[in-house]
């Protein structure tokens, strides 16, 4: 099982084991996409993504154009219905996606490079400097982040979504340096790092090859959680009214639902479609923070069946300790002919 | 030969289910009688420890039990399928009627735990009605049982040399009196000093109590000299099955020989080390017929597409089974 493939072509080249290498490296490429839910989280991140870049051309309105068709249910014209003003929500909404995953995404870059710079540094340095770090992060992590994001984008006048990108990255990122930096101490013990240490390397060289690729997951994982978290601010921000009017976002949208009291109106295509899109997107995501860690940890797969029925008919979750014992498939190979044994105890040991 | 303790009857253990599913054991016929102890060789790879997780259904996912049949034979009453026993009943069975002592058992000890504790804790747990002072003497006798001082219950597993926790271990298998003990490499990461030492005590141990020993291990030395019969395992299956000494002597299985002649004797005239060339076969891509015959230096016409049968080598002696071509009386069902 852990026989490397080249020793086997070795052992046997008749068995067919040449065609193997392509096969495996193809199926380890896509193993990642293989899994349901990464697939799913991924297809759907990948559907908003096409909606934030061509979203803006293809909405069928203006999403500040008014018109005479005030809170109109959803039509074949309107799609979403519309609102008071007799504005399409199903523009506003296709408009308002850019702002979202721009947030979003450049939100979660921000605090993830800055939690891996802060993290892994702290935790690889140690001493003086890993006080330092520590101290940063803990001020950080303390810090309310939605009440300073308020003060900052009400205090700057023409607040885009850029800066409110940058706000929330650059106070986000505390969490996961904390995250990192348990993990790399864990790690920057271990017999690997030590080798490499002992044989010369820089410590550049150690953090980028020996420690970072065993912190992709907690990194991957930290973004998408950033992603998410930064996405519920601005939606947030949006919603109490504090972020730009001028622009959409779909928490612009909830924040004129909520003001024009659309549910009290029975306007529900006003405020459902948006609050879907939202927990949509954070279901994706989600979906792919599930994905990462089941990639990186397989104990964690869910993946083939983890029920299996049993010879004495039960269906048994495999366990540690109770190893299920299967009836006999017939896609086994044939039983080979041999003396039936015949078991007059297993009756009573039955009983 | 005195009577089984232990039968293991066409055991196949996979990992993984279905198509996919990697075929680790395959239909392994194995009999433990009371009080010997049976010695299971292999390389790494060959399903020696997948065997015994797999008869004590030990084995973590996507471990399964595909087929097969494990009886025990209590000393007295009904003989017991294990591979049906109920999980109750199982967590009853186990430790009380055959206990392991796991690969690299230094670590199986908690360090937060002193080692009176983890030893009451099981005694405790199968016989909820001693109380604690029977316990605690238990506990003393058996440390004493494998030569430590009494008053080492009270240390953490750190303060314990690595023979010595090898040992409390050994003891902590023992706290039940099984009849049947699992050893799966329990002395591999001990010098040989050690391995000596506790082998020594592990001898005199099974003579005074009289259970029997699955000893598991890739050091064939070792076994020659501690067990009684030797089973070696090759690509999942058992190739070849013998008294100890007489595998030793004359090996029939072509890869016995390879690990035979893989260690030098320490008397006797000199003799040629071989080793085996190439490396144990992918499980999933296993070779047709005889499972050994890419390595094999003897291998000829059947070989390659003819799987041969574990039996009797025909000529004489019948305590011994081998499965190969060049004793094709061991065959003798081809298809």
């Amino acid at each position: 099982m852990s026989i490397p493939t080249s020793s086997i072509e070795q052992v046997i080249p008749k068995q067919g084991a040449m065609a193997q290498p392509s096969a495996a490296a193809r199926r380890r490429r896509w193993r990642f996409v293989a899994n349901g839910k990464a697939a799913t989280g991924l297809a759907l991140v990948a559907g908003y993504l096409l909606l934030a870049v061509i979203g803006p051309w293809i909405a069928p309105y203006e999403p500040d154009a008014r018109s005479n068709e005030l809170l109109q249910p959803p039509s074949a014209q309107h799609w979403f219905g519309t609102t008071h003003l007799g504005q399409d929500v199903f523009s506003q909404i296709l408009v308002g996606a850019r702002g979202v995953m721009l947030v979003g995404l450049t939100a979660g870059v921000v605090a993830t490079v800055l939690s891996v710079l802060v993290g892994v540094t702290a935790g690889y340095l140690g001493g003086l400097s890993d006080d330092t770090l520590s101290a940063l992060s803990n001020v950080f992590l303390v810090i309310p982040a939605l009440p300073l994001i308020i003060i900052v984008t009400s205090t700057i006048t023409d607040a885009g979504d850029l800066v409110v990108a940058l706000v929330i990255g650059l106070t986000s990122w505390a969490w996961g340096a904390r995250v990192l930096r348990a993990q790399t101490l864990s790690l920057r013990r271990r017999d690997y790092v030590e080798a490499a240490r002992a044989t010369g390397e820089s410590t550049w060289r150690i953090i980028g090859f020996e420690i970072l690729p065993n912190l992709t997951a907690v990194i991957a994982s930290g973004f998408v959680g950033t992603v998410i978290f930064a996405v519920m601010s601005e939606i947030t921000l949006a919603f109490i009214g504090i972020s730009s009017v001028s622009s959409w976002n779909w928490g612009t949208i909830l924040f004129w639902a909520q003001s024009q009291q659309a549910l009290a109106q029975g306007a529900w295509w006003w405020f459902v479609p948006a609050g879907l899109a939202i927990a949509l997107l954070g279901t994706a995501l989600a979906l792919i923070n599930f994905g990462i860690d089941e990639f990186v940890s397989p104990r964690l797969r869910s993946a083939g069946r983890a029920r299996v029925r049993t010879a004495d008919g039960h269906v048994v979750r495999m366990r540690v300790g109770f190893t299920p014992v299967l009836a006999r498939p017939a896609t086994l190979p044939p039983p080979r002919p041999r003396p039936e044994v015949v078991t007059p105890q297993r009756k009573e040991a039955d009983r | 030969m005195s009577e089984p303790v232990l039968e293991i009857r066409k055991l196949c253990v996979d990992y993984g289910l279905g198509d996919e599913a990697v075929h680790a054991v395959r239909d392994v016929d194995l009999t433990l009688h009371r009080g010997e102890v049976l010695g299971l060789a292999g390389e790494s790879g060959s399903g020696k420890s997948t065997l015994a997780y797999g008869l004590t259904r030990l084995l973590p996912p996507p471990g399964v039990i595909s087929g097969g049949e494990v009886i025990y034979h209590p000393v007295d009453g009904p003989p017991v399928d294990v591979l049906s026993l109920s999980p109750a009943r199982l967590r009853d069975f186990r430790w009380a009627e055959t206990s392991i002592v796991f690969q690299g058992a230094m670590n199986s000890l908690n360090p937060v735990h002193k080692v009176s504790t983890q030893l009451l804790d099981v005694i405790r747990a199968h016989e909820p009605g001693t109380t604690r002072a029977a316990r605690l003497a238990r506990a003393r006798d058996l440390l004493r049982l494998v030569g430590i001082a009494a008053d080492r219950l009270d240390s953490y597993p750190h303060q314990l040399s690595g023979g010595m926790r090898q040992r409390v271990m050994i003891a902590m298998a023992l706290a039940l009196e099984p009849q049947v003990v699992i050893m799966d490499e329990p002395t591999t990461a001990l010098d040989v000093v050690m391995q000596r030492q506790i082998l020594g005590q592990l001898a005199e141990l099974r003579e005074r109590l009289g259970f029997a020993v699955l000893f598991i291990t890739h050091d064939l030395s070792l076994l020659v000299e501690f067990s009684d019969r030797i089973a070696i395992m090759y690509g999942g299956r058992i190739v070849e099955e013998a008294p100890a000494g007489e595998l030793y002597r004359r090996a029939l299985h072509p890869y016995t020989d390879g690990l035979l002649h893989s260690f030098p004797a320490l008397r006797g005239p000199r003799r040629e080390l071989t080793g085996i060339p190439g490396s144990p076969p992918d499980l999933r891509a296993m070779p047709t017929g005889c499972a050994f015959h890419p390595r094999c230096p003897r291998a000829f016409t059947p070989c390659d597409a003819e799987l041969p049968l574990l039996g009797p080598p025909g000529d004489d002696d019948p305590g011994r089974a081998v499965a190969c071509w060049l004793h094709p009386a061991a065959a003798a069902v081809p298809r």
